[in-house]
């Protein structure tokens, strides 16, 4: 969430006391989203991520410079002139266009394992792990070492006892 | 000519990886040491036949020999030299025998590197190799030969694709590409253990600096295309979730579950069975990342080739090697026991944890790269996978890493007494928890409880690595070593989780503290953004080799001082007639001034999209110390010491001929 911070705020304060200072310039510009408010254009912003552009390959509405891209994004506008709330917004670009428009997959039948997988795979992992403790913590240690190396330490041993003989 | 020496250089290669594969993998196992000393002579020459094939293709595109289908599809005369190197792997074909050339060069190393092992097993990991050589040999020469000639031929060619006009784009896939193939060094160990059925510590052993080695590359590989994906795609962001990079993701974070496992093989002869699993699931990832890429089947914004018959052969020999593999591992792995016991509190137990939140993590990725195709596939839905997602479900999985990787060096094998470490850690703990706290609301001026809790874990590993390389030093002083011997292991782990720090720092603060602005100006124009004013000058037409641009100019500035000045710029690439946004970026190590241009408006200015990006630097910085730290690490004495050895068993099996030769001390790199 890249939301609006404090510098944000701080700058809305000074940002009109500098203007003022340099004896009124031009106006500053214009956001491309035409809202001059910075809640409706952070809001329309934080939205637009969350989209799919249909025909790209992969880019939000945020990012596509593509001709639906760019309707979709009027349309968006367009609704939250007309004071529909961001859900609604939604509702209606799924209802137009299917799930596939949206970057958060919604909870339903077909992604429950989509969404509850991975915590799946943690729980799973983690009855392994107590499992496995219990086991190892009771278990006896094993043998050290494998054969055949077991059988070299007793060639080396009995070279080396041989060596100290002679 | 040489295109046509390139094609028989391919031919021979694969049948010399079929001797490569057969005779010592069969000798091996019916223990004839001539068919295993063939497997380094057979190894050398098929890497060498793949390596001239690969300068083969170097030298078509160096002379801009069009009459190659493939030269003429992916260069142009106009493209700078640099370029047309790059442009040897900037599609389909061309990325394939990139792939072969570096699985040769693995092999090359491996045949020098396992001169300390046991022949038999040198030769069934030179096998091993050889069976996915011939793989993707087979796969080259009979779905995607770059070498055809293309009669006429063109008098230009048709350029390489403009995103790839970049020198990031040069680096990233045989970095990359070093990675995903170098997994495939600790599958043949993995594969000729099972084979040969000693699953044990020195197996782990000789495995660990080839795997440390194959996942530093493929660090800095994925580090590589992040930031190209900054620079050049002009969205301001450094990872998009996008499958492409997903795909590169997967096998990274097996990988370091390997790493780690590994560890535990080696030190304490414990979760053999698993750190085998490991090693086939980082490499058989590699592969589905190949596969995904390569095959078209995803559509995201690097899906450059799109050919089904290709899909099919890569899916049917991804089978395979899945398929094989755990059949071998399901017929070997009951057999295999062993392992040192531990406490519910030790380093295993810890490691462990470490390994289920690393494949829960790369579960997620899975899943949520694969689902949406399921989904199509089965005809139930439509459905996207994007950030939000992922934001939600991975980031709960890696947070408490983050926590965990700094206890690494403090707690012990076998058994941690509980108040000892609650002894070495309490102080830390709350200074880091204070410091995180003060120092979010100081950056955020309000409480963000994400950000809070990943600047506390920041604050954490980077402070416990930093302490625990300090406790070293401060060891050798009292105890008159000299001080800067640490072993590098530690000092490389030490680093590697001091990144982790970095990283995480740099991602949040960067996620939170980003600014940005999207507006129409005109020249003359001046925004003010984090408390510097952006002032659009104006835009001049320029051109490139193979671009024309419109070039805006941005200065930066703070109390009428002028701290930066960006060319952001709109290409149009000619030959192919593309547009490109290149971002206007002044790099900062505490914040990056990054333009970028839209399109012109209806009243004559331009759409420009303003960004501060406090902190971005460190994103990168991060995995550049783990690729440092896994350098160190590979790097380690306990590796090499095993080569100054390698002659002793054999002078003990002449004075003793009763006693079988034994196994050689570890090897490696």
């Amino acid at each position: 969430m890249k939301a609006p911070s404090a510098w944000l705020l701080a700058l809305l304060l000074v940002a009109p006391a500098a203007h003022a200072a340099t004896g009124g310039g031009p106006p500053p510009p214009t956001p491309t989203s035409g809202f001059t408010n910075p809640k409706e254009d952070a809001r329309y912003h934080a939205l637009l991520k969350n989209l799919r552009c249909l025909v790209c390959q992969n880019e939000s509405l945020q990012d596509s410079q593509a001709g639906l891209a760019q309707d979709l994004r009027r349309e968006v506008r367009e609704q939250m002139r007309a004071g529909k709330s961001n859900p609604d917004i939604v509702k209606y670009l799924v209802s137009r266009y299917g799930d596939f428009v949206l970057y958060r997959p919604p909870l339903m039948g077909t992604t429950y394992l989509l969404w509850f997988g991975p915590f799946l795979v943690l729980i799973a992992g983690i009855v392994a792990l107590f499992v496995l403790l219990r086991r190892r913590t009771r278990r006896p240690d094993p043998d050290p070492l494998p054969a055949p190396e077991r059988r070299r330490l007793a060639a080396l041993l009995r070279e080396r006892e041989e060596g100290s003989k002679r | 000519m040489i295109p046509e020496i390139g094609h028989f250089a391919l031919v021979l290669a694969l049948c010399l990886a079929l001797v490569q594969a057969v005779l010592p993998l069969l000798g091996a196992w019916r223990g004839v040491p001539e068919w295993i000393a063939v497997a380094r002579p057979a190894a050398r020459a098929q890497s060498l036949f793949v390596l001239l094939a690969f300068l083969c293709l170097t030298y078509a595109f160096l002379t801009n020999d069009f009459s190659v289908a493939y030269v003429a599809e992916n260069s142009n005369t106009a493209l700078p030299w640099f370029y047309r190197i790059g442009a040897v792997w900037g599609a389909h074909s061309g990325s394939l025998l990139l792939w072969v050339s570096i699985l040769s060069v693995w092999t090359l190393a491996v045949t020098f590197g396992s001169r300390s092992l046991p022949e038999d097993i040198a030769a069934r990991v030179l096998g091993v190799m050889g069976l996915v050589s011939i793989g993707f040999l087979l796969f080259m020469l009979m779905t995607s030969d770059p070498f055809t000639r293309l009669f006429p031929a063109p008098l230009n060619g048709r350029d390489l694709n403009p995103l790839l006009q970049d020198p990031g784009l040069v680096m990233h896939p045989p970095m990359l590409y070093m990675g995903y193939v170098g997994f495939a060094v600790p599958f043949a160990f993995a594969i000729a253990a099972l084979l040969d059925g000693h699953l044990d510590a020195a197996w782990a052993r000789w495995s660990r600096p080839w795997t440390t080695a194959a996942w530093l590359f493929l660090t800095l590989g994925i580090t590589l295309g992040s930031w190209w994906s900054y620079s050049v795609l002009g969205w301001g962001g450094w990872w998009f979730w996008d499958p492409v990079e997903n795909a590169s993701f997967m096998p990274w974070l097996v990988g370091t579950a390997l790493i780690h496992s590994l560890a535990v093989t080696d030190k304490r002869g414990a979760f053999k069975t698993w750190t085998v699993l490991l090693a086939i699931f980082a490499f058989s990832l590699s592969l589905l990342g190949t596969f995904l890429v390569r095959s078209g089947v995803l559509v995201s914004v690097h899906a450059f080739a799109t050919d089904p018959r290709r899909g099919i052969f890569i899916l049917i020999f991804l089978a395979l090697v899945v398929g094989l593999s755990l059949l071998l591992y399901a017929w070997r792995a009951p057999a295999v026991k062993g392992g040192g016991n531990f406490h519910v509190l030790s380093r295993e137990t810890l490691l462990l944890v470490n390994n289920v939140l690393l494949v829960s993590a790369a579960f997620a990725v899975l899943l949520g790269t694969l689902y949406p195709l399921i989904l199509e596939g089965m005809a139930v839905g439509k459905i996207s996978v994007g950030p939000p997602y992922f934001d939600t479900v991975f980031i709960p999985l890696t947070l408490p890493l983050v926590f965990l990787a700094a206890l690494g060096s403090l707690v012990r094998w076998k058994r941690q007494p509980f108040r000892a470490l609650i002894g070495y850690v309490w102080l830390p703990l709350v200074f880091c928890t204070a410091a995180g706290m003060l120092f979010s609301f100081w950056y955020l001026g309000r409480v963000h409880a994400l950000l809070v809790v990943s600047v506390i874990a920041a604050f954490w590993v980077m402070l416990l690595s930093a302490r625990d390389i300090w406790w070293r030093v401060r060891r050798n002083l009292a105890g008159g070593t000299r001080w800067y011997r640490v072993p590098r292991h530690v000092l490389g782990m030490a680093l590697a989780h001091f990144g982790i720090g970095v990283f995480v720092l740099g991602v949040a603060l960067a996620g939170t503290g980003s600014l940005e602005k999207d507006v129409n100006m005109h020249p003359g124009d001046a925004v003010q953004l984090a408390g510097y004013t952006y002032r659009f000058d104006g835009v001049t037409e320029t051109r490139g080799p193979t671009y024309t641009a419109t070039q805006a100019r941005v200065t930066v500035s703070r109390d009428g001082q002028v701290l930066a000045t960006l060319y952001p710029q709109k290409r149009i690439y000619i030959v192919q007639n593309m547009p490109i946004t290149k971002a206007g970026i002044r790099p900062g190590l505490l914040h990056d001034f990054y333009v970028s241009m839209g399109e012109p408006t209806s009243d004559g200015g331009w759409a420009m999209r303003l960004y501060f990006k406090p902190m971005v630097r460190w994103i990168w910085l991060g995995p550049l110390f783990m690729a440092l730290g896994g350098l160190l690490a590979a790097g380690d004495r306990r590796y090499r010491l095993a080569v100054v050895r390698q002659t002793q068993p054999k002078e003990r099996a002449a004075v003793r001929p009763a006693t079988q030769p034994l196994p050689a001390s570890p090897g490696g790199s």
